[in-house]
């Protein structure tokens, strides 16, 4: 006792505190995961029981067709095409303006209509979707950039339209510009009602 | 020289502190409990998400459901052929509807308008699942949707 008291408050022993850390480190390790919330982005047209009218035609022109199979298989516009090269048939359909026959006339008209099979694999369906997201960032960012005099790309745009820490006349400027490059490029990818289109 | 080594020799060499340790691990631990979320599904699915390079971030967790889609870990209890799992356990088609309809009434108010399904999807599956997942979708009005994909490695 008297020891105790001539040798003052002990110091607390704070070797087992690593311990106690490396516990809840590997607890945490153990429950959570990295977060991998990332993806494409798409949208669905509006549920209707009724079938589509038959004559809503678009230009033959100006609708670039693509058809997968089960075997993976891509057909665009009656062609045997291999998945890598889909993306710049996508950026020619769409930045054509009347030069090829078989493209569109105008960025504006122009329409993908996307048909798979059941039996396609989600992963090709997946990469056929990358490339058409691709090639409409390619000709939008080429366009943001001959608008912006080379400073910015269409991301680059898209950023700072929704930066908040940026001044409001600044962020305008960026959202009328991120405007008119969709205005002029704008994203028509049509899924058709699903059908069997064979292959095995 | 030697006067130098003698004093050293006689010595001992002091144990490494360790007293820092603690802070180093505890670091590591705030560094984790950032950047991780908690595993809010069992894995009963095998789920391998394809790789994309036009990705997008999902930034509100609030407004997001989640459908899975994959083959299942026990094969031999449920088979081979691909399953959607809702929340914790395995469901079929006409239960997607439901699903998404009661994800969405759980949304914040202030989320509904951006209210997100997020279909992760094992790259192997076919797409007639997810077709019908889709028309589910379309008819519970759920139409923003968000294909799950990691970022592509580049090969070159």
């Amino acid at each position: 006792m008297g020891r105790s008291k001539t040798k003052g408050a002990k110091e607390i022993d704070a070797s087992s505190m690593a311990d106690i850390a490396f516990l809840l480190l590997i607890f945490f390790l153990v429950t959570t995961t990295i977060d991998q919330d990332k993806g494409i982005i798409h949208k669905l047209p509006t549920w209707s029981e009724e079938p589509p009218p038959d004559d809503v035609r678009i230009n033959d022109r100006e609708l670039l067709e693509i058809l997968v199979n089960a075997n993976n298989q891509l057909l665009v516009e009656q062609d045997y095409v291999e998945l890598e090269d889909l993306k710049d048939i996508v950026t020619k359909h769409l930045d054509n303006r009347g030069r090829l026959p078989q493209y569109s006339t105008s960025p504006q008209e122009a329409v993908i209509s996307l048909k798979n099979d059941r039996g396609t694999n989600y992963g090709t369906y997946i990469e056929i979707q990358n490339s058409l997201k691709a090639g409409y960032s390619e000709v939008r960012n080429k366009y943001a950039l001959a608008l912006t005099g080379g400073s910015m790309n269409y991301k680059e745009l898209d950023d700072c339209a929704d930066n908040e820490d940026l001044d409001a006349s600044k962020r305008n400027t960026c959202l009328g510009l991120k405007k008119k490059v969709q205005g002029e490029y704008p994203m028509k990818i049509s899924e058709a009602e699903p059908v069997n289109l064979g292959g095995n | 020289m030697s006067r130098f080594s003698k004093d050293s020799g006689k010595k001992e060499t002091p144990a490494i502190s360790t007293a820092s340790l603690p802070d180093i691990i505890f670091m590591l631990l705030f560094f984790f409990m950032v950047v991780t979320v908690m595993r809010e599904t069992n894995p009963i699915l095998k789920i391998k998400i394809p790789q994309a390079t036009e990705l997008s971030k999902i930034e509100l967790k609030e407004s997001v459901a989640y459908i899975l889609i994959g083959t299942p870990t026990d094969v031999n209890t449920y088979g081979s052929a691909p399953r959607i799992q809702l929340n914790d356990s395995y469901a079929e088609v006409e239960n997607v509807q439901f699903f998404i309809k009661k994800s969405y009434a759980e949304v914040p108010d202030a989320y509904k308008g951006i209210f997100t399904v997020s279909l992760k999807v094992d790259e192997e599956v076919t797409m007639g699942i997810v077709t019908d997942v889709k028309q589910e979708l379309r008819k519970a009005d759920a139409l923003k949707i968000n294909y799950a994909a990691n970022r592509k490695v580049l090969e070159e």
